[in-house]
């Protein structure tokens, strides 16, 4: 994602409660008063398409929200009691340090300053996103090289603004940038035939591919990506515990599509013998009472949303409006990037 | 013999018809007022889309409120525009008496605490909404109503504290005053939200909503202190001399003789900070709450269908904003009226 720090007074604020919080760390508290409230607080988007949004009647879904229900079903034992925070990009740290939130599950990409500078912890990647290119299927293009000297549409004022000029010099492609001022503008400057190709970040571009062309079918997505935005949730140091819940979460859920456990199967897979599947499903050694839930948390989860192919797929891959491709974000055995350590 | 006045004068008129001509044909004419988006893109802009309001209408004006419930949301807003509003439009356009205004003023503290009991439930049956869910146009008139009723005791107490002789109560009172207007209402937020809970334990900290009431409150004491005290310069000390001489204690003088009078002379910049306060409050948006103007973000950002049409959403609410600044405006017009009867 692409972040500007337009929010200077928030940082700081952010800054000044982060120094009065770090003496007040205590292990465990965040998970005693989510069960003293019975509901996961979880900071999400205002609203981006397959990640967090809500529709008219108030209902959030997304792959974002999906990992919060996840969260909150292993945790309190159901999927619904979590209560969703929307928040913008620049006060999103702020509410997370200060308590508003428990977790922030708002594609926000992991990055040195963020991990370091901020007093929050990234638990786990739930998406691999990444800046990329969309251009007319009849130019033929394969690969983003032979981009040399094309006009491209994007952005002002946006990492994804720099991405394109440190691609094209690294690669000495001579790409002319047409820079607009909104995201509209861009595009529809590219759909008017202004420019031979748009970039964005890959989960935004399908979106427009697939809402805004006159035509889908007449635009491709090119395979290549020229940065990492590695994607996940994020949660207040000081509290290991609750680190530790969050990221175990997300690596149940891919523990599982890699067991092939899915939503449907789940509650008769848990009668089969495989220790690995019993060790998750909580019908073998106790994994919970290491994390100081019940024995059926990480079941619990996946009966909730489904392992993390199921909820990729139902947000942003095939079952979606956005129709991503699952490509880095396939497991690791699949040529992917996803790979949980073993839940055990 | 034509004057070039008259010729002038002409091209204006020409050119002020043609504009509404433009604006009755898009607005009006060529309009979708049905939520049907394929009519709508069909337009392509060249008309409104007012299906965008048909279609969003509840989340715009009621935030993420629970969908089965927003009867309540609604009927607050109802009763908050209806016993303020009443209220001072009953001690505007009648002839009043001491005892009838009292009544009129209990009415409207009535009208506020019923508009928050329906917003919270908990009671009857109702189910329980907490805060941070409550959103759109209640919370605008909850939070602009609230603040207001609290910037009145503020007010007072600084302007007079200013006023005072001892330099004990004027030297704290002036600094309060030119703190809290020295830094923007934004900055304040942001503290409210986020590093007081961080500064104070949990236990004492209360609800993101009251401290936002709070700090909307003293933000505009501190401009009502002021313009206060220019309303008590303009009462000449005689008067003051006078009614003591008659035998009136201090808290007499100021009741009967000194503050209706320099309320009185300082109406017009009152109703005007009023409209300010009003407005104000959609700088909530950046701490997470949703009031009207937050939650037309959140009702169309999401949705990519019908995001192209975000200027007729707004276009909405700044009507919406429109009409309630109006009614103040007009309301404090009539106060003047009857309060300042022409000298002759």
């Amino acid at each position: 994602m692409r972040h500007r720090f337009t929010a200077l007074p928030a940082l700081l604020l952010a800054l000044i409660a982060q120094l009065l919080m770090s003496g007040a760390a205590h292990a465990g508290k965040t998970l005693d008063a989510i069960k003293q409230r019975g509901q996961v607080r979880c900071g999400v988007s205002n609203g981006v398409a397959g990640f967090s949004a809500a529709d008219a009647k108030g209902h959030w879904s997304g792959l974002d929200v999906d990992v919060c229900r996840a969260v909150a079903a292993a945790v309190l034992g159901q999927p619904d009691k979590v209560a969703f925070v929307p928040l913008t990009s620049q006060q999103r740290f702020a509410a997370l340090q200060s308590g508003q939130v428990d977790v922030l599950a708002r594609n926000t990409s992991w990055t040195l300053t963020r991990d370091a500078s901020l007093g929050l912890h990234f638990t786990a990647v739930t998406y691999y996103d990444g800046q990329g290119f969309l251009l007319p299927a009849k130019l033929k293009v394969t690969n983003a090289r032979q981009l040399k000297g094309a006009q491209v549409c994007t952005q002002s004022g946006t990492t994804n603004e720099k991405n394109l000029a440190d691609f094209s010099r690294t690669h000495r492609l001579g790409i002319k940038p047409v820079v607009f001022d909104t995201y509209e503008a861009a595009f529809k400057a590219y759909f008017a035939g202004r420019c031979q190709a748009f970039t964005t970040d890959v989960s935004a571009l399908s979106g427009i591919r697939n809402k805004e062309a006159p035509k889908p079918e007449d635009h491709v997505i090119l395979p290549d990506l020229i940065s990492k935005e590695p994607l996940g949730p994020l949660v207040r140091r000081g509290d290991d515990a609750w680190f530790a819940i969050v990221r175990w979460t997300v690596f149940a859920l891919q523990e599982a599509e890699e067991l092939g456990i899915t939503k449907a199967n789940a509650a008769e897979r848990r009668k089969g013998d495989d220790p690995a599947v019993q060790r998750l499903l909580g019908t073998g050694e106790d994994s919970g009472k290491l994390l100081g839930l019940e024995k059926d948390w990480a079941f619990r989860a996946i009966q909730a949303v489904g392992h993390y192919g199921e909820v990729f797929e139902r947000n942003v891959g095939s079952q979606s409006v956005l129709k991503l491709p699952r490509g880095l974000n396939r497991l690791w055995n699949q040529g992917g990037l996803m790979y949980a350590p073993p839940v055990r | 013999m034509i004057r070039p006045r008259r010729v002038f004068d002409a091209l204006v008129l020409l050119g002020l018809l043609w504009l509404a001509w433009r604006v009755l044909d898009w607005a009006v004419l060529q309009a979708v007022f049905a939520p049907d988006l394929v009519a709508c893109r069909a337009l392509d802009h060249a008309g409104a889309c007012w299906g965008v309001v048909a279609a969003k209408w509840r989340p715009m004006l009621f935030g993420h409120f629970p969908f089965e419930d927003q009867w309540r949301p609604a009927l607050a807003a109802l009763l908050l525009v209806g016993c303020t509003f009443g209220a001072a439009g009953a001690i505007a356009w009648r002839t009043h008496t001491a005892s009838r205004s009292r009544a009129l003023a209990g009415l409207a503290l009535a009208g506020f605490a019923v508009s928050v009991a329906l917003l919270r439930g908990g009671w009857a049956g109702l189910a329980p909404v907490p805060p941070e869910q409550w959103g759109g146009l209640p919370l605008t008139l909850l939070l602009a109503i609230g603040a207001w009723c609290l910037a009145w005791p503020v007010g007072i107490g600084l302007a007079y504290g200013r006023r005072a002789p001892s330099a004990m109560l004027s030297v704290p009172c002036t600094a309060v005053i030119e703190i809290v207007r020295g830094a923007p209402l934004v900055i304040w937020l942001f503290a409210a939200a986020f590093a007081l809970p961080a500064a104070l334990p949990t236990a004492w900290t209360p609800g993101l909503l009251p401290r936002v009431l709070l700090v909307l409150g003293v933000f505009a004491g501190a401009y009502l202190a002021e313009i206060l005290r220019g309303g008590l310069q303009t009462v000449p000390a005689e008067q003051t001399e006078a009614a003591r001489v008659l035998g009136l204690g201090w808290w007499g003088i100021q009741r009967r003789i000194v503050l209706p009078q320099a309320v009185r002379a300082t109406l017009p910049p009152m109703v005007s900070h009023a409209i300010g306060l009003l407005k104000d409050t959609s700088l909530v948006m950046v701490i997470g709450l949703h009031e009207l103007s937050g939650a037309l973000g959140l009702a169309i950002g999401g949705d990519a269908d019908w995001r192209p049409f975000y200027v007729e959403a707004y276009l909405f609410v700044a009507a919406l904003y429109f009409a309630l600044c109006v009614t103040l405006a007009r309301l404090g017009r009539r106060l003047e009226h009857r309060l300042c009867p022409p000298t002759v």
